[in-house]
């Protein structure tokens, strides 16, 4: 592990950022999927990454989630370190207990939906708060029910995951991460896997999401529209480092790297 | 030598007898292995590389010598370490230890057929390990693992016999008094076969039906 002189133990002020990659570098053996990234996002931002398929960008959101170690850098969730913990006025390896404490500010949905299938809707839903927040059966219930009313589910409370549809799972595993209230919520391509003719009805979940002002956003998409419509601000991602960042309007309307330019052109085409 | 019904009849009791031995044999050991092959099966998937390895080469050896070995050696050579146990309790021991180690290996295969998106799931709502094992894992390991840990429980009725050699009342070893008894065989010895085949049998399609029932439970289908 390199050493990190130089990062702050938290990072403080009113403007500070939700979520902060600083110099994160992650790498499967000898192959370097992401190098030195720095990315912020503002608390009640919405971010969307986008770029050729092995540029990284679900890599990002798997070290954010730590389900991925990093080789390099460290990440801050609301200003305190996530992949490392303050030791000695230095910042050591963060062990579980850290992890755990740092992880209850993050929610991700994954493009396999991943559903616990032995159990219902409701109990995916409710399986979290129960068991990791120790929150009393009927609060649980009374907030996974809310939720799943929220993402149009209710009527399916008691069935299990093999008897829904695709955007239906998708549909219940945001409310189960939704059902945590994280301040963050990663999305790594949540529709791909799904019928073209149910994507609406799940990306119509995340834009009332993204119309709440407070939960901080990261999704990874290829939907290009859904991306240029929701996002406060697009990463097009390349050879795992940012290539070009910006409003959605100006990354999509008006692109300045050549690069970005090419995958804009290349993926227009191909629908 | 021609069947003598009358013969039949009157050992009849005492059969009845062993077999509810056999299946008290056969159970106990059964949920002595149930128990300590889930364990067996966790801890070779713990991060402690030396607790890994050691369960390892125990399972590998209980797996690669006979049980008859097994049950000699917890009856005779416990006493010697002043481990002083009854023929029932040495037997269901051992028993219960031999089989330990093939459940174990069926609950391995059960819990490696989970996904992997379902510990990233588990991670993601911050469950511990443990619970991620109790809630999640072990849940889903159980209904591809029926059919094998139900092999294996009409595997160890048809080695409870071994016990006999220690002195364990189950059924062959009375077939066995009752025929020196009387000088006759044919009776005790066909009779122990069909009882065994009278459990055996219905007991496998059981197993097929409680598989089915665990996965509809499930909503596994
Ligand atoms: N577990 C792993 N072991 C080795 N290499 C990996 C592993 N996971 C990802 N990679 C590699 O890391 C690179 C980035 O992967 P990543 O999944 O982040 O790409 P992506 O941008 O999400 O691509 P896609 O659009 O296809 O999903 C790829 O080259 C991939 O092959
Ligand atoms: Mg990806």
């Amino acid at each position: 592990m390199d050493d990190l002189k130089g990062f702050p133990q938290e990072l403080t002020g009113a403007d500070r950022p939700m979520v902060s990659f600083r110099k994160v570098g992650k790498a499967y053996g000898p192959l370097t999927v992401l190098d030195d990234l720095d990315l912020d996002v503002a608390e009640g931002e919405m971010v969307s990454i986008i770029g050729p398929s092995g540029s990284g960008k679900t890599t990002v959101l798997r070290m954010l989630m730590t389900l991925e170690e990093i080789n390099g850098g460290c990440i801050y969730i609301d200003g305190q370190p996530l992949t490392h913990m303050p030791k000695n006025g230095g910042l050591v390896r963060a062990n579980q207990r850290h992890l755990r404490a740092r992880r209850v500010d993050i929610g991700m949905c994954f493009q396999h939906f991943n559903l616990f299938p032995h159990m219902t809707a409701l109990e995916n839903c409710m399986e979290g708060p129960v068991q990791v927040l120790g929150m009393p059966k009927t609060e649980a219930r009374a907030r996974s029910e809310e939720l799943l009313e929220m993402v149009g589910m209710i009527e399916k409370r008691d069935q299990h995951p093999s008897r829904l549809s695709g955007g239906q799972q998708q549909r219940v595993a945001i409310a189960r991460a939704l059902a945590m209230r994280p301040k963050v919520m990663l999305f790594d391509e949540v529709t791909s896997a799904l019928d073209p003719e149910v994507i609406g009805e799940v990306t119509n979940v995340i834009r009332g999401l993204a119309s709440e002002h407070k939960l901080t956003m990261l999704m990874v998409t290829h939907q290009m529209g859904f991306a240029q419509d929701i996002s406060d601000r697009v990463c097009f991602f390349y050879g795992g480092k940012i290539e070009e960042q910006g409003p959605a309007s100006e990354l999509f309307g008006n692109p300045q790297r050549e690069r970005t330019q090419q995958f804009l052109s290349a993926v227009k085409e191909a629908v | 030598m021609e069947w003598r019904w009358d013969f039949t009849w009157d050992i009849l009791p005492r059969l009845i007898e062993a077999t509810g031995n056999t299946l008290l044999a056969a159970g106990g050991g059964y949920a002595i292995a149930v128990v300590l092959g889930l364990v067996l099966a966790l801890a070779q998937r713990t991060p402690y590389r030396v607790l890994t390895w050691v369960v390892r080469e125990i399972v590998e050896f209980i797996r690669s010598t006979p049980l008859l070995l097994q049950i000699f050696f917890v009856f005779y050579v416990g006493p010697q370490f002043g481990i002083r146990l009854s023929p029932w309790a040495s037997g269901m021991i051992a028993i219960g230890l031999h089989y330990a180690c093939y459940l174990s290996e069926v609950y391995r295969g059960g819990i490696e057929s989970v996904a992997k998106g379902q510990w990233e799931a588990a991670t993601a709502l911050n469950m511990t390990t443990m619970q991620t094992y109790r809630r999640i894992v072990i849940p889903q390991a159980i209904p591809p693992a029926v059919s094998g840990l139900g092999n294996y429980l009409v595997g160890i009725f048809k080695d409870t016999p071994m016990l006999s050699v220690i002195g364990v009342t189950e059924l062959i070893h009375t077939a066995n008094t009752i025929g020196s008894e009387n000088f006759r065989f044919l009776e005790p010895y066909t009779m122990v076969g069909l009882i065994f085949l009278a459990i055996s049998l219905p007991t496998a399609g059981l197993i097929r039906a409680f598989e089915r029932y665990v996965r509809r439970k499930m909503g596994l289908q």
